[in-house]
């Protein structure tokens, strides 16, 4: 059940907790809908191969060059904060870049200050929960990509809202489905994840503070679709939120 | 003029270069080590260089496996991995290899996108020295440079100054070196940039808008060694500033 929320509509001036009925009716619908600010201005951590099946997607490709051997530490990099933006807001795609890969994800957000946390105290440090959608330029690689394939403004819509994490008691078994102009896509779970969000957490500030407001993905499933300008991509994560852009060509891009 | 934040009286303070030290905005004037030093601007997304100095891409020759030569090898850091001018940096009892990395930081003063390269200098607001440690035991090779090895709290060095672009006439002739105990370990020059600043803010800003506070630390050239606990590391730029930092081990972070 999804009953309260932290949302931030584009123009209220503050965050506003508040039923999340009342918010989708603050927002309109549809297409028309208002687009929100990104629920929080932290920094976003995005992790890589952390479900089973999309490093069992790179098979024996691990153990050869580039890569020489399987993951040790958590595989994490930066989504810059010009990427970041809120839900029903419009994200360019570059010229060169005919379809993008939409990289479904849920967000742990961070309520207070995580540095070297045991693994069953993590959740404590968890404000809650929000939807995520990672976008990329699709890219074979992930050895050494260029900033290029991840950085581009807008590739990083968030929200609607941060659900708390008490409203979302099953985080490590969520449902996930990414919609393309309302066609079911992809479907995942939370569920089959390397390490699940304690694990990660503690992991992760084992060398690296995580303050509050920052955003830590739990990382993309294998299959991640892809999708035009033109098309409306919708990730719908159960008891968490429902996130949608619509991908529009990016005018007088250079790129 | 040359520009710090500082800690001093239970408040933090912008302050300025003073023949004694540093002269807050309140008019005191104090000593070097009467202050606790900040990062000296509020720091936006932090964008690094590798393999930005040939004579640095030689000494790391032997672990190579891609070039620089189609397109500057950016990665991100986080804010929340810098630290100030006379801070502490963790070098946790296990590892065999870290260093230091002695580079000019390039300061954004206001939003980029789509820069040219002949306009690109406009959108400088500064310069600063940054101190850019990797520890190397901990690389691996899925989205290289990992953050393990490269966004460990403490391991950002950055400041004494914000130096305005306008008393820096030159950027790319600036000696610069480290100092490990006050010994030179390192030496080089601005000119040595394979990419240098006007080519990468017109990448950069070709896909992703950079902001105000935005920093480009520009790479290293040769003399990377290993440091331990106990060791004083200067790092310093010429008209630029001089970066002092002190390698601690785990018993002061309670590990």
């Amino acid at each position: 059940m999804l009953d309260e929320a932290l949302a931030h509509p584009q123009g209220a001036p503050l965050v506003i907790e508040a039923p999340v009925k009342h918010w989708e009716a603050l927002s309109g619908s549809g297409s028309h809908g208002q687009a929100f600010l990104p629920p929080t201005r932290g920094t976003v951590y995005g992790t890589l191969l952390n479900h089973r099946d999309a490093l069992a997607a790179l098979g024996d490709q691990v153990n050869s060059a580039p890569y020489k051997a399987p993951p040790r530490a958590p595989i994490l990099y930066i989504k810059p904060r010009n990427t970041v933006v809120g839900h029903r807001v419009p994200v360019g795609v570059p010229g060169d870049a005919p379809e993008l890969e939409i990289g479904a994800t849920l967000g742990i957000v961070i309520g207070r200050t995580a540095s070297n946390v045991a693994e069953d105290q993590a959740l404590d440090f968890v404000a809650g929960y929000t939807v995520v959608n990672d976008i990329s330029v699709p890219h074979a690689s992930v050895y050494r990509p260029s900033l290029r394939f991840k950085c581009h403004d807008g590739f990083c819509p968030i929200g609607p809202a941060i659900v708390a994490r008490r409203l979302v008691p099953n985080a490590d078994a969520l449902d996930i489905v990414v919609a393309i102009d309302g066609e079911t896509v992809q479907r995942s779970s939370t569920a089959g994840l390397i390490r699940p969000i304690a694990r990660l957490i503690a992991d992760v500030t084992e060398f690296m503070t995580l303050f509050p407001g920052d955003v830590l993905t739990v990382g993309v499933a294998s299959g991640a679709p892809r999708a035009r300008a033109g098309q409306t991509v919708t990730i719908t994560i159960q008891n968490v939120g429902r996130l949608e852009n619509t991908l529009v060509a990016r005018a007088g891009d250079g790129a | 003029m040359k520009r710090a934040r500082v800690a001093y009286g239970g408040a933090i303070h912008d302050a300025t270069h003073h023949l004694a030290g540093v002269q807050l905005a309140d008019g005191r004037v104090l000593p070097e080590d009467a202050v606790v030093w900040l990062p000296p601007f509020e720091v936006g997304t932090v964008i690094a260089l590798g393999l930005n100095y040939a004579d640095h891409v030689k000494e790391l020759a032997k672990e190579l496996t891609v070039s620089a030569k189609d397109e500057p090898l950016a990665f991100l850091k986080s804010p929340g991995a810098v630290i100030g001018h006379r801070g502490q940096t963790r070098r946790p009892a296990d590892v065999k290899f870290m260093h230091y990395e002695c580079e000019l930081a390039v300061v954004i003063g206001r939003s980029a996108k789509n820069v040219k390269a002949e306009d690109a200098m406009q959108f400088v607001a500064g310069y600063s020295v940054a101190n850019d440690y990797a520890i190397r035991d901990y690389l691996e090779n899925y989205y290289r440079p990992n953050l393990r090895v490269k966004n460990r709290d403490t391991c950002t060095v950055l400041g004494p100054w914000l130096v305005d672009a306008s008393d820096v006439p030159n950027a790319h002739d600036l000696a610069l070196r480290t100092l490990v105990n006050g010994v030179v370990t390192q030496q080089g020059n601005t000119r040595d940039m394979i990419s240098d600043i006007q080519t990468l803010i017109a990448y950069l800003s070709s896909f992703m808008t950079l902001g105000a506070g935005d920093v480009i630390l520009t790479g290293t050239p040769d003399g990377v060694v290993n440091v331990n606990v106990g060791d004083e590391v200067v790092t310093e730029i010429d008209g630029i500033g001089r970066l002092s930092n002190t390698i601690v081990g785990d018993a002061e972070f309670g590990r």
